[in-house]
């Protein structure tokens, strides 16, 4: 087996300047979704480290490794964290969460907290499912929708295409904006249709940032009616993996005449962080506070 | 909350919506569907409201057809059920 281009980098952050002390709360979200998991660990509701890593097929396995990445040179332990909520596809397989909730509810709570109170419309795109959320000033969701029944307009999809090309995941984006022109988008609705089109158009001496454009203008048409269905509402903030993508935000920013809003952080964290902030809010309740 | 249950896939696109703010969580869908489709769930905000079940959710095409002999058929049992009109379909 040769290089695998669809194989986007893990990554692992601490805070530099946020202290953890015993008397701290201490609070985890773990999203275990079908090509990534993220752990994310509060101190006093502030981002302390969090990790991003490809999972295998199994949903506690990846939890596991999530969490312990997440902790690893932290100096905290698993003990430490007083309150853990699961979200995402596993969410139901995280052995230590003390509580799951739908990774809709956990990426509006998220993308909140990331990416500022103004935002409305939330676009998750992740590995095998895209969703479109509304929430109001507080982060709660007023409307959802989320597709999980079909590849296309997924990270999936894209990944399949980084194989097919050869090129690297990452660059995806940037070559396919690498066109003198927008070639009119792939014409089939399923990844593996869309996989046997842009075959022959490659033998058709097709460039392969024309195919890429072609298949990213196709995957973006998908999302944006997934979009419109519940309305969007300014501000935009897009998450999970395909927020990487510039080929994708860029046509996206165009067609619906909106540009979305830019995190310091993972974009693939959100559902993550999301699930966090309810374990502290689920905390402080059991604590009797508020 | 609008809760959109569905998907859209090469054929069309296919969502029950839940309007979780008229549903008073009454439970009449769920006895009037003849599939089994809807279910009542408690939801991530403590609310006690009709949805539709992991089961269907990927299938519902299929799953409310016998109600639906074509499209736009608006009389549906889940529908008339609903007395705060709390549930459209989207086909």
């Amino acid at each position: 087996m040769g290089e695998q281009y669809w194989k986007w980098a893990e990554s692992r952050w601490t805070a530099p300047d946020v202290y953890w002390t015993k008397t701290a709360t201490v609070t985890a979200g773990v999203d275990v979704g079908s090509v990534s998991a993220q752990a994310v660990i509060l101190v006093d509701g502030k981002l302390y480290a969090y990790s991003n890593m490809r999972t295998g097929s199994d949903s506690a396995e990846s939890a596991r490794k999530a969490m312990d990445w997440a902790l690893k040179g932290s100096g905290m332990g698993l003990e430490d964290i007083q309150h853990i909520v699961g979200t995402g596809y596993g969410r139901v397989n995280v052995p230590f969460a003390r509580r799951a909730i739908t990774e809709i509810a956990c990426h509006a709570r998220g993308a909140h907290a990331m990416y500022g109170p103004s935002v409305r419309t939330i676009l998750d795109v992740g590995g095998q499912d895209c969703k479109a959320i509304r929430c109001d000033a507080q982060g709660k969701v007023t409307t959802f929708l989320m597709n999980d029944k079909c590849a296309a307009g997924t990270g999936r999809g894209m990944e399949v295409f980084a194989d097919l090309l050869a090129v690297p995941i990452t660059q995806m984006g940037q070559m396919s904006l690498e066109v003198a022109e927008e070639p009119p988008p792939v014409s089939s609705t399923c990844v593996v249709f869309a996989k046997s089109e842009a075959s022959a158009l490659l033998r058709a001496g097709w460039p392969k940032n024309r195919v890429i454009a072609a298949y990213c203008s196709a995957m973006v048409h998908r999302i944006a009616t997934l979009l419109n269905r519940i309305g969007v509402e300014p501000d935009l903030a897009i998450t999970g993996g395909i927020a990487k993508n510039i080929g994708i935000v860029k046509r996206l920013e165009n067609k619906i005449g909106l540009k979305a809003l830019a995190t310091e952080y993972d974009p693939q964290i959100a559902g993550a962080v999301g699930a966090a902030l309810f374990a502290k809010t689920l905390l402080e309740k059991s604590r009797g506070g508020l | 909350m609008i809760a959109n249950y569905g998907y859209k896939d090469g054929s069309g696109e296919y969502f029950i919506t839940l309007d979780t703010d008229r549903c008073d969580g009454c439970g009449q869908c769920v006895e009037a569907c003849p599939l089994g489709v809807l279910e009542i769930i408690t939801d991530d905000y403590y609310n006690v409201v009709a949805a539709v079940t992991e089961e269907h959710r990927n299938k519902i095409k299929y799953s409310c057809g016998p109600c639906k002999p074509t499209s736009r058929v608006r009389n549906l049992p889940c529908i008339s059920a609903c007395k705060p009109g709390a549930i459209s379909h989207s086909w």
